[in-house]
């Protein structure tokens, strides 16, 4: 590039010396030196120092050293080396050789052969995000991500113009292909995983037909949600099944709330008739008792016993109740009997005396009342 | 000047030594044409020889190629429009068909084949329901596709197609608003469906709880009746048992005893004639009898 520099000499420039028109003679010192060289080296083969012109003459030990320093390089510069996740695939005259280059360090004639490497343990991923349709015309968004190697590198250098490319139409179809087949529920939800493999299995199977030397490795659906037009729609259902779900746990609460509380009001109830039972069988013991012993007596002496009962009771009652004695036998007048006021003095003057008296005998009915109405 | 032309005369003979090698790639196929005719139809990848300025040699690409094809608009059988996307495999099957028909141009191939894949395409959609297209018929459309776009290719073309396949089948967006629409209002009922269920679900649950309660207060309380009544029924036969030793006494006894409860208090008033009690006999006269 010196002559392109701006300092250069003009008249180094390539283009400015063909365009002045120099070309023959320059042709001609080229042969002159070609013929020269080749008598020098035919010269060095044969030992002879006849023919050619002297004042180019090349020493023949020089050109040899020359020669075998041209095989030597052109030796080492087909040396090259395989790496461990390559794999190398030669082309002899641009025909394939069926041997895969293992790795390690190799040796090919350079212009003869040519060597493709190829990474056949790097997992390669492609993505792949569109809104499709589904079996049941609806729209999904859908991610799928698709892992593949390269399992055949003669396949995959040979066989089809851009693999990857391939690849990704191919995914791209088989996807759309799985998901047109399946209804949207399943799409969005558990059908996933079902999706995935079915894609990748479709996808293989399109690959192999290509040839493409591709192995699909993994396919997976990373994402696949509703439109973002259709997203509140279906988060309300999601929303919807969690009231649904609240509701019911809500109604189930109550349920175990008050029928446990039911059961224990029962069995109260219950235990409280027991208990009314063992009463009024074990009074009716100690009445049937007394009376029996009562009786026994009564029997010794009838009329005195009867009496005396008789009198006892009406002397105590008497004692306590307010009375009037009307001693007006046969008389047809009427009389006027302050009845309200009597009521009166007598209610003023008795009321912890009524409170006593009523307290024992209430004590049965009051409880049942009483347990009745908390058991409501 | 001898120089000159000798030099002229190796370069020629350079030249045409090197016009007489070609190298076929393995990627590639060839065609060796003699005179402008075909002379060798397939000729396989490798180094090969020729006859200089007589023969020439044609190269194309012999790999899967892909005719990426613009997304078109397709009406179905019920006259839905439909966008679809699709792509084609193909490859050189007859390399002298396929250089009699192109001349090895790629792009009259594929303006050939996209011609034939579009009518095909409108063909296979319009026979079909939307439903068909989208879902069910897809791989028998595709399949029915590609063979007939392979027997008119491989015969007139001489190229061979391994698959088209659609990538994108959509609806046209003015039709995805309305399904959009109708996605929503699918998910409404399925969200009131929820809801509404959940208030079924939760009275009945409430309902049932309830007659639990009242079963089970109703079951308590006949099985309470049936104890009290044993024990009414027990100290009855008690009662009964004891008293009727001497009825006659148990009905004193029973009585005074009750005068003694019913009469309690100062409140009570009693308004009593001597004359007519038992109790006042003594009061009036003493002695016996009357």
């Amino acid at each position: 590039m010196a002559w392109n520099e701006p300092g250069g000499n003009k008249d180094k420039d390539p283009w400015g010396q063909k365009g002045a028109d120099q070309g023959p003679p320059d042709l001609d010192e080229a042969f002159r030196k070609l013929q020269s060289q080749l008598a020098g080296i035919f010269g060095g083969r044969t030992g002879g120092s006849g023919g050619g012109s002297g004042s180019t003459s090349i020493n023949p030990r020089t050109l040899l050293f020359v020669l075998l320093g041209a095989v030597v390089i052109y030796g080492l510069s087909g040396l090259y080396q395989i790496d461990q996740q390559e794999r190398g695939v030669v082309f002899r005259f641009g025909a394939v050789k069926s041997d895969i280059v293992m790795p390690g360090l190799h040796w090919y004639p350079r212009f003869v052969d040519v060597v493709q490497t190829v990474n056949v343990t790097r997992v390669n991923s492609i993505r792949h995000q569109a809104l499709m349709l589904t079996q049941d015309e609806n729209i999904v968004d859908v991610t799928l991500t698709v892992q593949w190697v390269i399992d055949n590198p003669i396949d995959f250098a040979t066989k089809v113009r851009d693999p990857e490319n391939s690849l990704e139409n191919a995914a791209e179809s088989a996807l759309r292909h799985v998901v047109g087949s399946t209804q949207m529920d399943d799409v969005i939800t558990e059908g996933r995983a079902a999706i995935a493999v079915e894609v990748g299995e479709r996808l293989q199977t399109y690959l192999n037909r290509y040839g493409t030397g591709i192995l699909v490795s993994k396919a997976n659906i990373d994402q696949s949600v509703p439109p973002k037009q259709v997203q509140d729609a279906f988060d309300d259902v999601q929303r919807a099944k969690e009231d649904q779900q609240r509701v019911i746990n809500e109604a189930t609460a109550y349920r175990e709330s008050i029928v446990p509380e039911a059961r224990g009001d029962a069995q109260k109830e219950i235990l409280q008739a027991e208990a009314y039972r063992d009463q009024v069988i074990a009074r009716a013991q100690g009445e049937a008792q007394r009376f029996g012993r009562l009786l026994a007596e009564y029997r010794n002496a009838k009329q005195v016993t009867r009496d005396r009962l008789y009198i006892d009771a009406v002397e105590s009652v008497l004692s306590r109740t307010t009375k009037i004695l009307v001693d007006v036998k046969g008389s047809n007048n009427m009389m006027y009997l302050p009845i309200d006021k009597l009521m009166q003095q007598s209610t003023a003057t008795t009321p912890p005396a009524a409170d006593a008296t009523n307290a024992p005998s209430a004590v049965a009915p009051n409880d049942r009342a009483a347990t009745r109405r908390t058991s409501r | 000047m001898r120089n000159l032309v000798s030099v002229v005369i190796a370069l020629l003979v350079l030249l045409l030594a090197l016009d007489g090698v070609f190298e076929v790639k393995q990627t590639e196929r060839a065609v060796l044409l003699r005179f402008g005719a075909v002379h060798q139809a397939d000729v396989p990848p490798g180094l090969h020889f020729k006859w200089p300025i007589a023969d020439s040699v044609k190269i194309t690409d012999g790999r899967v190629l892909t005719l990426d094809s613009q997304a078109e608009r397709y009406y179905t059988m019920e006259k839905k429009p439909l966008i679809v996307d699709s792509f084609v495999k193909w490859r050189v099957a007859d390399v002298s068909t396929f250089y009699t028909a192109t001349s090895f141009d790629e792009r009259q191939a594929e303006r050939l084949l996209s011609e034939r894949v579009n009518e095909g395409l409108r063909n296979q959609i319009s026979r079909r329901t939307m439903h068909e297209v989208i879902s069910g018929a897809r791989d028998e459309l595709m399949k029915e596709l590609t063979e007939s776009l392979d027997r008119y290719m491989r015969r007139d073309v001489g190229v061979e197609v391994l698959d088209v396949r659609v990538k994108r089948i959509d609806l046209p967006p003015e039709v995805s608003s309305a399904v959009y629409d109708r996605m929503n209002s699918e998910r409404q009922i399925l969200a009131r469906q929820f809801r509404a269920t959940g208030r079924e679900k939760s009275l009945e649950i409430r309902g049932d709880a309830d007659r639990q309660v009242v079963v089970i207060a109703a079951d308590a309380y006949r099985q309470a009746e049936d104890i009290r009544g044993e024990g009414d029924a027990k100290s009855a036969a008690i009662y009964a048992g004891a008293f009727n030793q001497d009825p006659d006494f148990y009905r004193f006894y029973r009585s005074i005893n009750a005068y003694v409860n019913v009469f309690e208090d100062k409140t009570d008033l009693l308004v009593l004639s001597p004359d007519e009690n038992e109790f006042f006999r003594y009061l009036k006269q003493s002695g016996s009898g009357k």
